[in-house]
């Protein structure tokens, strides 16, 4: 029997980024908040320390930082007739645990969704007709627009101290950012990232076939920065230590160097870590939460009342958590009903190697995060998709994060994975070649979704979460579009050997893409194809607030984390300005 | 008494564990055994290992050499430590499976799905050696002892899927071994590879400690300073 305890006024499920910023405001507004976070405390000193930080093996390999995958794994399977396995170790999708969560071992890549992806469905309907977009992709609109969002966008590149330039200032287009942008209020707190070498050439042979190259927006600080909450940060010293590792310099904006600090000085929030949430508790009309019963490091349970629960757990978990919870009807693919675990979305990568001759070196090492040059050309809807029969796009970057050895070591097509000649090929390349990231959009389809397992638990006995998936036909042809565009730009970088790397099915658990798991928990404007409104607020339940990239009907050839700090700012102010007031759904249905 | 009998179980111990290496076989001898483990303590120093018996590191270490052998200039994955950064996985929390997710049913799935088999790693590694030793007893030549011409035919066999070693798919054990000994030639020294950072000086990759601020614009630049480990870099503290 759970331990009742004394009742709060908001409980934070999971203490990463986006709880941070949840309870941060809302503790600021004079509630009483608990943040349970499964993990344990962590910060830059002691934990985050040189040189044991900059462990390879350690963190990339063995993933030290990566949700405990023995006690909470997730199956897998590319179509509902093939039975899930369990994900036994990570390695497509990297999802964080600990105090910050994946907010500590991000790589700081901070780009704004655009105006056309908040109304996609309306925007590609519109412009290429109702005919053209393929039948199996379920793409909506958000109900909510860019221009309501770009304050929040604002307020969180602030927060986190982002490096880059402007490429759209109130509508007038700037020279030296991306002209594709949509438009932003002021510039960037801090100026853009120093390029790398592979950078520099990229940019080169992209401006001369007419493209328009730009440095990656970063949050890897460029300058020393005091944020607005107060705290102070450093300048990155490219070490080449960024994703799947923390920051032992202060450098990248992270939980615990924007916000946590303050959020723990307010007497009105109490941090509990070690605290695994196994449910959000309904009352007897499943209309409205009553609190979340979690158990402790030692397997005690505690039931935690609250008036208002705020689910912020990772975009995947934030899905299983709805549906061990019973809040929202979970979706059935056969029937196309039920909104918890429908429109789940991943991102669509492919590579493009440049090897070199020995004259050139790239210096991999030498990197931050979010120290590419790219061009946007050929994302979102930056272009006419019309001649191409495919709807979305990618952004196409030279960058290195890292010249780590046991995964970076490069070989031209042709070369055998072993022995002399491999041994010979890999010394001969490393130092010597460039790599575009072709970064792209992911569809949702009726057939790709998320639900309870029927076989696997997790060390607490509940179901783990299930995740169906393939790469839509749409998607095929886009990102084989952009490898081809990339190779172009590649012939022209004056190397001898350009080698492209589209993605193709059957999507692999085996192979790292990225972490940008979207959906699952969608917000809209339908109660019937949504699980939130437009304030991130459960249809069901009007005191459950759910935010994560889980939210995102569909997912951008953007980077995620930019566009969810503002959706987090955005339902926290309708929280703060609106629901306080009068506590019921902000939308009626 | 007391000390004979210790005596008598080791002895007892060191031939259930030769014959174990047999299974079923009973064409396997002891001297063979004796053989395989004496040829490879010749070239290795009468080496004892955490995880490793005698015939299963002359293996590894025949075939990690071939994966990444020596040259003229560099040495290959056994002068580097690999065998024994293998030997202290197996013997550690990886070798148990302590960083998987490690509850059943086990089943045969898709390669999407990636490992499903009920074996641990060291179990992994144990019952395939078993079959590749057991495999070279009815050979003229154990493998450790084939010209390296060979002993790539045979690996080729392995990578190629082309057998199952006790019930194991080959290349599964064949891809394990290759990534162990990647890892082994470069992860950091502490982990007992990458002996005198020769992986790291190879490449030329500087090491973990690294601060690159005044240099990543410098174009081009060739950075040729030897590389730094963890276990021996200076402690440094942000605060």
């Amino acid at each position: 029997m759970a331990e009742k305890l004394k009742p709060v006024d908001v409980v934070v499920v999971g203490v990463g980024f986006m709880g941070a910023i949840m309870a941060k405001e809302l503790a600021a507004a004079g509630l009483t908040v608990v943040g349970l976070e499964r993990g344990k405390k962590r910060w830059t000193v002691p934990e985050f320390q040189s040189p044991d930080i900059h462990d390879e093996l350690k963190y990339s390999i063995r993933k030290g930082m990566m949700q405990d995958v023995t006690r909470e794994a997730m199956t897998f399977r590319n179509n509902s007739s093939q039975e899930a396995l369990p994900i036994r170790q990570w390695q497509a999708f990297l999802p964080g645990s600990d105090l910050g969560g994946s907010g500590v071992h991000w790589n700081g890549q901070t780009f704004r969704f655009t105006e056309a992806d908040f109304v996609w469905h309306t925007r590609m309907q519109e412009r290429y007709g109702k005919t053209f977009v393929d039948r199996n992709l379920i793409i909506q609109d958000w109900g909510i627009t860019y221009d309501e969002l770009e304050p929040y966008f604002d307020k969180f590149e602030y927060l986190l101290g982002t490096g880059g330039k402007a490429g759209n200032l109130n509508g007038k287009i700037q020279p030296g950012g991306n002209p594709f942008e949509s438009w932003r209020s002021r510039e960037y707190p801090n100026p853009p990232m120093k390029e790398q070498y592979g950078g520099v050439l990229f940019r080169k042979a992209a401006s001369e076939m007419g493209y328009h190259p730009f440095v990656q927006p970063s949050s890897n600080m460029t300058r020393p920065y005091t944020n607005p909450e107060g705290l102070q940060l450093n300048a990155c010293n490219y070490c080449g230590f960024c994703e799947r590792y923390a920051c032992e310099h202060f450098a990248k904006a992270t939980p615990q160097t924007v916000i946590l600090p303050v959020l723990l000085k307010n007497p009105n929030f109490e941090l509990r870590t070690e605290a695994q949430v196994l449910r959000v508790n309904l009352d007897g009309h499943k209309k409205r939460a009553t609190g979340v019963t979690y158990a402790d490091a030692t397997g005690r349970e505690f039931e935690q009342p609250a008036d208002l629960v705020i689910i912020t757990t990772y975009a995947l978990n934030n899905a299983r958590m709805m549906l061990l919870s019973g809040i929202g009807k979970p979706y059935d693919p056969q029937t196309g009903e039920g909104v918890i675990g429908r429109n789940y979305a991943y991102q669509t990568t492919g590579d493009v190697y440049v090897f070199y001759d020995e004259s050139v070196n790239i210096n991999p090492f030498m990197a931050a995060g979010a120290s590419g040059t790219l061009i946007d050309d050929f994302n979102d809807d930056n272009f006419d998709h019309g001649p191409h029969g495919f709807i979305g796009g990618s952004y196409i970057m030279s960058a290195l994060t890292n010249g780590r050895p046991i995964e970076f070591h490069p070989t031209p097509p042709g070369t055998r994975d072993w022995g002399k000649e491999w041994k010979a090929a890999i010394r001969r390349h490393y130092n010597h070649t460039a790599h575009m990231l072709i970064h792209g959009s992911s569809m949702p389809t009726r057939t790709n979704y998320l639900d309870l397992d029927p076989t696997y638990k997790d060390a607490w006995g509940l179901p783990l979460l299930r995740v169906t998936f393939e790469f839509p036909d749409n998607d095929v042809k886009m990102t084989q579009f952009c490898v081809d565009r990339a190779v172009e730009v590649g012939k022209r970088m004056g190397a001898k050997t350009v080698a492209g790397y589209p993605r193709k099915p059957p999507f692999t658990t085996q192979k790292y893409q990225t972490t940008h798991n979207t959906g699952g928990v969608i917000m809209g404007s339908d109660p019937n194809t949504s699980a939130l409104n437009r304030y991130l607020q459960s249809w069901q339940a009007h005191n459950v607030f759910v935010v994560g990239a889980s939210a995102y009907p569909q997912n951008p050839g953007y980077n995620p984390t930019d566009t969810l700090g503002a959706l987090a700012y955005w339902s926290v102010d309708a929280i703060k300005k609106q629901y306080l007031k009068k506590p019921g759904a902000l939308v009626s249905a | 008494m007391k000390r004979n009998r210790e005596q008598q179980g080791s002895r007892r111990d060191f031939l259930r564990s030769a014959f174990a290496v047999g299974v079923s076989s009973a064409v396997i001898s002891v001297e063979q055994i004796r053989a395989a483990s004496s040829k490879m303590r010749s070239t290795d120093n009468a080496k004892t290992f955490a995880f490793f018996r005698p015939e299963e590191a002359a293996f590894v270490s025949a075939a990690v050499d071939r994966f990444i052998p020596p040259d003229e200039e560099w040495p290959g994955a056994v002068d580097a430590g690999v065998v024994e950064y293998i030997d202290q996985q197996m013997a550690g929390k990886w070798g148990s499976a302590g960083y998987m997710y490690w509850h059943g049913p086990f089943k045969e799935g898709t390669p999407s799905q990636g490992y499903q088999l009920p074996l641990t790693p060291a179990e992994l590694f144990r019952r395939a050696i078993a079959a590749i030793n057991q495999h070279f007893t009815t050979q003229a030549t154990p493998f450790h002892q084939l010209s390296t011409d060979k002993q790539d035919e045979y690996l080729e066999t392995l990578l190629a899927n082309k057998t199952t070693l006790n019930g194991v798919p080959s290349k599964v054990f064949a891809d394990f071994l290759l990534q162990h000994t990647i890892e082994g030639f470069f992860a950091d020294p502490i982990y007992g590879g990458n002996r005198n950072m020769v992986g790291w000086k190879m490449l030329g990759f500087p090491g973990p400690y690294a601060d690159y601020y005044e240099l990543i614009d410098q174009y081009g630049i060739k950075v040729d300073r030897d590389p730094v480990s963890i276990g021996s870099s200076p402690r440094h503290h942000a605060m």
